[in-house]
């Protein structure tokens, strides 16, 4: 579920960063109007101020701890069976007692790896044919037909496959998030060379760049935005994969951590299993952001 | 002005220019730049079935500041990119020579209509781009400076392109065509994108570094006003011949609202428009 949510906040990523915007313009600095004069009435006619910094920094996290403290309590009151959703509590608690047992960091750091793994080895595949495809013609020709085709196939249909070729070890796992990954790093560094300033890259020619150095200062930055956004759409799908390749077969992990819990009725395992996830996922994003911020300073749009 | 030699990479298109002859030859930045004059003997330019240029003949001593009017689809356009090679003419041939009329190598710069500037570069480095690859960087910065100096830009050096004003845009791209101390400079509509205000500031501009460096101008231009407020000689061009060329008589700066090059101004308008 989480990894689904990343996997959809990559989709539309820019669609979000609008609206989230366009939602701060209406909900904090820019109250409607007849709002406006019923909060002015109400505060005895003195000026309206605008909230503190800290409490619009703090708002989005209302609803999530709103409902944990719901949740607990209906733990708590007996509304809700622990067979069914453990309380917050226990899964705190379960979280407490893996992570002292050593368990917790040894099933986290080896789903990281796998990641990670699978992100470097795609990643760097659809980098390096993206950039090829968007510079040359004859290697656009060679293989961009094929990789549109392959790339219309869901790369978890091919578990079956990957099962009979890799068995259930860590190369099944690799391949699957490697393949994951691989298109939309793929299609959007591919666009994004493709969409470089065709003006720059003939002024870059008149000042004697050629090669490297065009490639250096004109082609790459020019398509960093939309790598940027492969990258990050590619986060999702890694998780994505991951967990299910995870709960088809594996003897360590985050997902195996899940799998044996649910054959031991341990749903505050489970349950945990799902927080960490959404946790990495959160954390893969923020440091995504965090690059694309820092790349591309230049551009007006990334600019605080 | 600062500066000792250095291997020149004044590679002017693309590699395959770049023959080895080019690149061993170190340039002096400190000598004067060598404004480079233009002899076109029947050049030609063909688009598919569509003759652009007929043959066309010009001599344009070096240090000239020549402007190029016409309707647009005239050629104009065509002939500045054939001027500064981005186009191969299809028949005829351009020389550059000295003033002695000796063959020379121009070291050729374009100002476009749009500044083209690297938005992920700021303004010094952007700058630097027209002193070519393989500079070393301490030279560079200290060029770049300078010419940022000439064109009045000195405290924006750090800055992004994005955060300066059209005219300060095309000001800097003209700081990078001027930082290797061009030869010959083309100008494409420079000031065609500009407010009414900010053209007078930077035709002064343009005037003023042309006469300090000497260099051979090129400009090609849809503003009659403007060609014959910034050029010794004006060419009007019709569907790719030269229909008038004329010479401007008056001495540099020129005032705006001048009578005698209002009078010139009106003939050039009258041949265009073809009611002379």
């Amino acid at each position: 579920m989480t990894a689904v949510d990343t996997f959809s906040e990559g989709r539309s990523l820019r669609r979000i960063r609008e609206d989230r915007t366009s939602s701060t313009a209406i909900g904090y600095s820019d109250p409607p109007k007849g709002s406006a004069e019923k909060a002015a009435r109400a505060n005895d006619g003195k000026p309206l101020r605008p909230r503190s910094v800290s409490g619009v920094a703090l708002l989005p996290f209302l609803l999530p701890v709103t409902l944990v403290i719901l949740w607990q309590a209906g733990s708590s009151f007996g509304f809700i069976s622990d067979r069914i959703m453990p309380s917050p509590v226990a899964v705190v608690a379960a979280f407490w007692e893996r992570l002292l047992s050593g368990e917790l960091a040894r099933d986290v750091g080896v789903s990281g790896a796998r990641a990670l793994s699978g992100l470097l080895i795609g990643g760097s595949i659809g980098f390096l044919l993206g950039i090829a495809n968007g510079v040359s013609k004859l290697s656009e020709q060679l293989t961009d037909t094929t990789l549109q085709m392959l790339r219309t196939i869901p790369h978890l249909a091919m578990i079956p496959l990957v099962i009979l070729w890799f068995g259930i070890g860590e190369e099944a796992k690799l391949f699957l998030t490697s393949l994951g990954v691989l298109f939309p790093i793929y299609l959007n560094t591919y666009h994004g060379v493709k969409n470089v300033d065709r003006d720059l890259i003939e002024m870059g020619r008149i000042y004697g760049m050629s090669g490297w150095s065009l490639f250096r200062k004109v082609i790459f930055p020019g398509a960093l935005p939309s790598i940027f956004v492969g990258l990050r759409y590619a986060l999702g799908i890694m998780w994505l994969t991951l967990i299910v390749s995870e709960s088809i077969a594996a003897n360590s992990g985050i997902g195996y951590m899940a799998n044996t819990a649910r054959e031991f009725m341990m749903t505050d395992v489970v349950v945990l299993a799902l927080v960490i996830y959404a946790v990495l996922g959160k954390l893969a994003d923020v440091i995504a952001r965090t690059l694309e911020r820092a790349a591309l300073s230049w551009n007006p749009a990334y600019q605080r | 002005m600062p500066v000792g030699p250095y291997q020149s990479p004044l590679a002017f298109i693309s590699d395959v220019e770049l023959d080895a002859h080019h690149a061993a030859q170190p340039v002096d930045y400190q000598a004067a730049p060598q404004p480079a004059g233009l002899k076109l003997r029947g050049v030609e330019k063909r688009f598919g079935d569509n003759l652009v240029l007929r043959g066309l003949d010009l001599d344009v001593p070096a240090g000239q500041f020549l402007a190029i009017v016409g309707k647009s689809g005239c050629g104009k356009s065509t002939l500045l990119r054939l001027l500064v090679g981005l186009d191969e003419p299809t028949g005829g041939r351009i020389e550059f020579v000295d003033e002695e009329g000796k063959a020379v190598e121009p070291n050729s710069r374009i100002v476009f209509q749009e500044p083209r500037l690297l938005p992920w570069f700021s303004v010094a480095d952007n700058v630097a781009v027209g002193l070519g690859d393989g500079v070393p960087k301490a030279f560079g910065r200290r060029e770049a400076e300078r010419a940022l100096a000439g064109v009045q830009l000195s405290e924006k050096a750090k800055d992004w392109p994005s955060k300066l004003s059209g005219g300060q845009r095309q000001r800097v791209a003209l700081a990078r065509a001027l930082v290797s101390r061009p030869g010959l400079l083309a100008l494409d509509e420079p000031l065609g994108a500009l407010d009414a205000l900010t053209r007078i500031g930077m035709q002064d501009l343009v005037t003023d570094v042309w006469r300090e460096l000497g260099f051979t101008a090129v400009l090609v231009t849809h503003d009659v006003a403007e060609a014959v407020h910034l050029a010794d000689r004006v060419i009007v061009l019709d569907e790719g011949r030269i229909s008038l060329d004329l010479e401007i008589p008056r001495d540099m700066p020129r005032r705006h609202g001048d009578p005698v090059l209002a009078e010139l101004e009106g003939r050039l308008l009258d041949t265009i428009l073809g009611k002379a």
